[in-house]
């Protein structure tokens, strides 16, 4: 195997931009799930919203129109979750793995003329100057719009969560839905939000992955990466920051088995292929291993329906 | 204003009317989808849902295929539907199907040529084991360090398709397949080829399995302890605990089970209608199987009657993409709505819709 291929920079270059698709969907998941609503259809809504993005940039021609599309798409299918979970009360983990199935099949369907062409090439916003500083400068500093946008939202669902009233109350409906409701707050209506907000992350992601970093359509494209993401959300006690940590963590190890891949390793690569999902597994554990401490982390009225008798 | 107000004890009625209704909504949102992507609506319903049994050229191919396609779904169905009422989510049994018919088939091709008796019994023995070890892993690990069982499950799919691919293109990789990568074909070795039993009608002993199982299943679930303790579990956690009801007992009881069921469907198909392992080999029965749980209530026979439909849209679909060049991937969108429209339906079960005028209620 030819070691010398191997650039450390180049790799933690790359890394940045493989883990922006999952830091996107864990971010708006992070949101969903401090308001005390489990949906486990990221990877539909993901999905739906790469092929969706995709379709808007291919035949605009504009790819901010695209990456809107895919927001919205992701939006359209979190609509479809928000009126069954807040409204007809169906239990969450079914409800998401529905999600999931029908993203699945309906990007496949709107997206099979879409196969094998080519969307409007993404620019990469080379910050002048500091793009030029040797190593760092290509690691942090010349990626595409997107990558800084997720950053700044890394910030701004942190500082909406931890510093603002609304944060507050969001979190107090996924701590005691039923507290917060005798205070007056509209649980149901700031759910709703997030679960939207949630589509529109995941959605954002998808995006990303269709249009910036495969950059095509294929059926199937997110391969995991809806899930992976929800177990990010868990390995970062549902805290933004350690979010964007998770993401990157998990960016690297995809990064670092497609370079080991592409360096000629002569394990087959179908072994090197599961690490990322093998790595998810192990975080779990990891993170799970601190029991009790790390259950008080999680909202406590994730998953439970809000039922308010008259 | 229209308002839900919670049922005293749920309906027994709406519980068995909500999968109709449910059906009946998914054939009209069908229509309503085909119309908007511009195909005749009524075309590809006959074609979907009623050419694969009754259309007189198609039906003597695909009409055998229904049994094939089901006894897989209904099997691995069987086993979700005792952890399902526990509240033990296993989301992973399509990894635990792999598995199974990659243990499976590894005995089969270890015996390959000799004439050892009992080679389809020790085959099936190892896809059960495949699938217990497989599903083992969520199992254990939840109840040793409390890591969630539907995300480790579900990661452990993806892990299961490449170690398939792994196989297929490896040590498993048949030597007169040249390029391809596949197994050899239990088709060219007897023993070990689990065909028709009566030709033309899709019977296998994996349907006869699966008709066993849930009588067995209905019968532990109405009469055995196990079965009045997996849905205390479900019902009121606590209570469980409380009457001495281990939960960590019953996860690990509740996934082996779903585990087990899914490695010998998975030795079933690998051994019958595949007879051979190949990177295709994944066909999210183990996803269609959670959606047939649901569908039938968790009650073994109305699984097996949901299975049955499930099978149907599959091979509708697979004719639709045919006949009409509508993407396979179609299926996993009505497969998708009937659940959503099952879940919406099943409101009624706990609720009942009572409607206030305005600025009274």
């Amino acid at each position: 195997m030819d070691w010398a291929s191997l650039s450390i920079v180049g790799m933690l270059a790359s890394l940045v931009a493989a883990s922006t698709p999952i830091l996107l969907a864990a971010l708006g998941e992070t949101v969903v799930e401090r308001a005390g609503v489990l949906n486990l259809g990221v990877e539909g809504m993901m999905i739906s919203g790469a092929v969706i993005g995709f379709i808007g940039a291919v035949s605009t021609g504009n790819i901010v129109f695209g990456f809107l599309c895919g927001a919205v798409g992701g939006a359209a299918l979190a609509s479809i979750f928000a009126l069954l979970s807040q409204y007809f009360l169906t239990n969450h983990v079914a409800t998401g793995l529905a999600l999931t199935l029908f993203g699945l099949g309906f990007s496949a369907m709107i997206g099979q003329p879409y196969v094998g062409k080519k969307p409007p090439p993404i620019s990469d916003l080379s910050l002048p100057y500091l793009s030029d500083i040797p190593a760092l400068g290509r690691i942090l500093f010349s990626h595409d719009a997107v990558v800084y946008v997720s950053l700044a939202l890394t910030f701004c669902v942190w500082y909406f969560l931890r510093r603002t009233k609304t944060g507050l109350i969001l979190r107090a409906v996924g701590e005691n839905h039923d507290a917060a409701h005798g205070l007056g707050y509209r649980v149901v209506r700031i759910r709703v939000l997030a679960i939207l907000f949630g589509g529109a992350m995941a959605g954002l992601g998808g995006a990303y992955l269709s249009l910036a970093r495969v950059p095509q359509w294929t059926e199937g494209m997110t391969a995991g990466a809806g899930w992976i993401a929800l177990a990010i959300v868990v390995f970062a006690s549902w805290r933004p920051e350690r979010v964007l940590l998770g993401a990157y963590l998990f960016g690297g190890i995809t990064i670092l088995q497609l370079n080991l891949q592409a360096a000629g390793m002569t394990l087959n690569p179908a072994y090197l292929s599961m690490a990322p999902y093998l790595m998810t597994i192990i975080v779990l554990v990891l993170i799970s291993r601190q029991g009790k401490q790390q259950n008080s982390h999680a909202p406590a009225a994730l998953g439970r329906i809000f039922y308010a008798p008259r | 204003m229209i308002t839900l107000v919670k049922r005293p004890e749920p309906s027994k009625l709406a519980g068995v009317f909500a999968p109709v209704v449910a059906l009946l909504v998914t054939f009209i949102a069908c229509a309503i989808l085909f119309a908007i992507l511009d195909r005749d609506p009524w075309e590809a319903l006959r074609v979907l849902f009623w050419d694969p049994l009754f259309d007189e050229t198609m039906a003597s191919f695909t009409r055998p295929q229904l049994l094939v396609k089901a006894a897989p779904i209904i099997l691995i169905a069987l086993g979700l539907s005792f952890g399902f009422q526990a509240g033990i989510w296993n989301i992973g049994a399509e990894g635990q199907y792999i598995m199974g018919a990659i243990a499976a088939t590894s005995v089969g091709l270890v015996c390959y040529g000799t004439s050892f008796p009992y080679i389809f019994l020790l085959m099936g023995l190892a896809g059960i084991a495949g699938g217990v070890a497989w599903a083992m892993i969520p199992a254990l690990l939840r109840v040793r360090f409390g890591a969630n069982e539907i995300l480790v499950s579900l990661m452990l799919v993806y892990v299961a398709i490449q170690f398939l691919a792994a196989m297929v293109t490896g040590p498993m990789k048949s030597p007169t397949a040249m390029g391809f990568p596949e197994t050899r074909s239990f088709r060219d070795f007897p023993p070990a080829f689990n065909g028709e039993l009566i030709s033309n009608t899709g019977l296998h002993w994996g349907v006869v399995a699966a008709l066993l199982t849930a009588i067995a299943a209905h019968a532990i679930q109405k009469h055995h302890l196990f079965g009045f303790q997996i849905r205390v579990l479900g019902l009121a956690p606590k209570a469980a605990r409380l009457s001495g009801i281990e939960p960590t007992r019953m996860v690990v009881l509740c996934l082996a089970l779903s585990g087990g069921l899914a490695g010998l469907a998975g030795f079933y198909e690998a051994s019958g209608p595949t007879a051979k392992l190949t990177t295709d080999f994944p066909s999210g029965y183990g996803f269609t199987a959670i959606i047939v749980a649901f569908l039938g209530r968790l009650n073994p026979i109305g699984i097996v009657f949901a299975g049955l439909v499930l099978a149907l849209t599959i091979i509708g679909g697979e004719l639709a993409q045919l006949m009409l060049n509508i993407p396979a991937a179609a299926v996993l969108v009505i497969q998708g709505m009937l659940l959503f429209f099952l879940l919406a339906a099943d409101v009624l079960v706990r609720y009942r819709f009572v409607l206030h005028p305005v600025g009274v209620g």
